[in-house]
């Protein structure tokens, strides 16, 4: 019998971590269609902000009450996965308890601080799905949520509180079971939180303990595999995508925009056209970006890094005034027409055009229109995501190819191209207020 | 009047700093005065400078962020080319904008020159001694508050060098409750100045002048032409123009001279 159960857990582990595997190398094929952009310089300061950003999450603690129930949630996450080890390695040879033997005393520490851990995720997630649906927060009530973002994020916060609870009222089972001195149960003693639990079940049979604990067991090792496979279909991707998105982030100052060099050669060439090579066979190159190919593939890790908290949008200008730009919205987009071009391509071996693009058919004119390149979405990023980058591309693209800018705009274009400045003044008087 | 670095050049001279005063403080009446003070604090402390007077243009700015890279690419290869050829080696600018442009975009198309924004430069002269302001002066015992532009602010974090400027003032700072990193745009930014706004509920910089007018300050000290216009604007249609004062760094420096 118990044989049966081994290789029943081996099949699931292989199958989750096969299919695991799967969608995160669709999701990599993915990130690599954007464009080549080569970042390797800096490489302490780019570990530097892994370690602040990633994983001391420095921006979180602007805000510090939501920053420290984060963080027991994702220290929660990371710790209990040394549990998890114990558990697969228990299921695949047929064992309980494996470490407990080979770590004496210090195993009980370890699964009580894995026990006090739990409780702090249990409270905070149970805080984190009150402001999401009661306090309603106005960064995670808002309307671009509607729908499936707003069930993804609670799904996540209520798998937490049923992995939490599994893992405490199985350890809670199992002093009981140690009570008992049943043979399968090593005598660890009490656990800090889970012996508060145990006298609820202190009246069962021996059976029916045995059962509740392996049904725990069981669910709680599967609903891990679960939860790991509904990652890369979820927001949540970020707790692993955060930290390569911070190793890459720009380290350039946030005002300083991407250079167009064909473009840069293009005007060197036309002011000095003894520079310009004679064998003119250059390659016809798009100006900015009108579909996820045509961004880098950092643009493309932001989409799938970002976990739509909504601390860029909050903090948009345009925003907060009414306007329809919101920085959120804009990764969410770029997300989502990316996932769109994967799926085209999964089924037809290749790109098929669809006839669509990132540009007017997930992100509009008007949006990109309000922004002020103020940069407070890009400061805001926990996870150092640029949404400025993308919609100026994006703006670029609509100005040098489709020659679309308001009115006053294509105004301010002439002044500067006529008389050097933005506004309709004479070069001549340019100096008129030195006299 | 203010000597260009063509009358240098035919003297055979070198400036040590080129003032580059940008389109809003050569053309905009009110950036006009914020010229005029800078000049008048540079002639204070002594220093030789010169402007590139008609030579100059457009650092291509406001093109650049709508989108224009043709535009923006031809303004920086003419400055650059100007720059280049009087061996311009320091600029001192009153705009955070050309200050950004010329600082982090023009070195990689060949114009690489020490950069300098005017709150800095105050900073700095005042710190080293070189500028004493006088006691008393009219924004004693004031209320003072400071706007952090964008262009000094997030895109370059410059926060703390305006800040001891003004609290080299015989008056109390006081901050706005969106500040420093946190700081709420005015709305003129990424070329929205030359534009209307798109729909929405209300202008942003009507959203910043209630961070104002809840501040309690009677001056606003602003490092840049376009939040100077924005936040005048705000306050205006607050009607609280006879209360509070809306001011360049510059001209706060050149009343306490």
């Amino acid at each position: 019998m118990a044989i049966v159960q081994q290789i029943l857990f081996a099949l699931i582990t292989g199958t989750a971590i096969f299919f695991f595997y799967k969608k995160i190398s669709e999701i990599r094929r993915n990130i690599m269609l954007g464009t080549k952009e080569v970042i390797n310089d800096h490489s302490s300061e780019r570990w530097r902000n892994v370690l602040l950003l990633a994983f001391g999450q420095k921006k979180m603690f602007t805000n510090p009450m939501v920053a420290i129930l984060h963080f027991f949630v994702y220290a929660g996450f990371i710790i209990i996965n040394i549990e998890i080890l114990e558990i697969i390695l228990d299921g695949l040879f047929g064992m309980h308890r494996l470490f407990f033997p080979i770590l004496g005393a210090f195993y009980a520490l370890l699964i009580n601080s894995f026990e006090i851990l739990a409780l702090l995720v249990l409270v905070s997630v149970l805080l984190f799905l009150a402001r999401r649906n009661i306090v309603k927060v106005k960064r995670l009530a808002m309307g671009e949520l509607d729908g499936w973002p707003r069930n993804d994020a609670n799904f996540i916060l209520l798998f937490e509180v049923v992995l939490m609870s599994l893992f405490l009222i199985m350890n809670a089972c199992d002093y009981n079971l140690q009570q008992l001195n049943h043979e399968h149960y090593a005598q660890t003693g009490s656990f800090v939180i889970s012996q508060f639990i145990a006298p609820l079940f202190s009246g069962f049979s021996e059976t029916s303990l045995v059962v509740l604990e392996r049904s725990c067991w069981w669910l709680h090792i599967i609903g891990i595999f679960v939860f790991m496979n509904y990652l890369p279909f979820s927001k949540h991707l970020h707790i692993v995508l955060a930290f390569p998105n911070a190793y890459y982030a720009s380290l350039e100052p946030k005002g300083k925009l991407q250079n167009m060099p064909a473009i840069q050669k293009e005007v060197l060439y036309m002011m000095q056209p003894e520079l310009a090579p004679t064998d003119q066979a250059e390659a016809i190159t798009k100006f900015g970006a009108k579909d996820v190919f045509d961004l880098s593939w950092k643009n493309l890790l932001d989409a799938y890094s970002c976990t739509e908290c909504g601390r860029c949008t909050d903090a948009c200008p345009a925003n907060q005034t009414g306007k329809k730009l919101s920085p959120r919205k804009i990764m969410m987009a770029t997300r989502d027409r990316l996932e769109e071009v994967g799926r085209n391509i999964t089924a037809n071996k290749s790109f098929q055009d669809d006839s669509k693009s990132l540009l007017h058919d997930y992100i509009t004119e008007e949006e990109l229109r309000a922004c002020t390149t103020c940069n407070a979405c890009v400061q805001e990023c926990p996870v150092s995501i640029e949404p400025l980058d993308i919609i100026m591309q994006l703006r670029r693209n609509l100005v040098m190819e489709e020659s679309k800018a308001p009115q006053e705009w294509n105004m301010m274009f002439g002044n500067i191209e006529n008389n050097m400045a933005p506004w309709k003044f004479s070069p001549d008087d340019r100096d008129a207020w030195n006299t | 009047m203010v000597k260009t670095y063509a009358e240098f050049h035919q003297e055979g001279t070198t400036p040590e700093i080129l003032f580059w005063v940008g389109c809003a403080g050569s053309f905009d009446q009110r950036a006009q005065k914020v010229t005029k003070a800078f000049v008048e604090i540079l002639n204070h402390v002594g220093i030789s400078f010169a402007i590139l007077g008609k030579e100059e243009m457009c650092t291509g700015d406001p093109a650049r962020r709508a989108g224009n890279e043709f535009l923006f690419q031809m303004m920086a290869y003419n400055n650059i080319q100007t720059m280049n050829m009087y061996e311009v080696k320091k600029i001192v600018t009153t705009c955070p904008h050309c200050f950004n442009t010329l600082k982090n975009e023009y070195p990689e198309l060949g114009g690489n020159y020490e950069v300098i924004s005017h709150a800095v430069y105050l900073q700095q002269l005042i710190n080293s001694g070189k500028l004493a302001l006088k006691g008393g002066g009219s924004f004693k015992g004031k209320k003072i508050t400071y706007h952090d532009s964008c262009y000094l602010g997030r895109a370059n974090a410059i926060y703390e060098a305006p800040r001891e400027v003004l609290n080299a003032l015989d008056s109390e700072l006081v901050e706005l409750k969106r500040c420093k990193t946190n700081g709420l745009c005015c709305g003129a930014g990424g070329a929205q100045m030359f534009k209307e706004d798109e729909p929405g509920a209300t202008r942003i910089n009507l959203e910043r002048t209630k961070d104002i007018l809840e501040s309690g300050a009677s001056v606003v000290a602003s490092n840049c032409p376009f939040c100077l216009t924005m936040l005048s604007d705000g306050v205006k249609m607050n009607e609280k123009e006879n209360e509070i004062e809306v001011l360049d760094m510059a001209e706060i420096i050149q009343r306490s001279l």
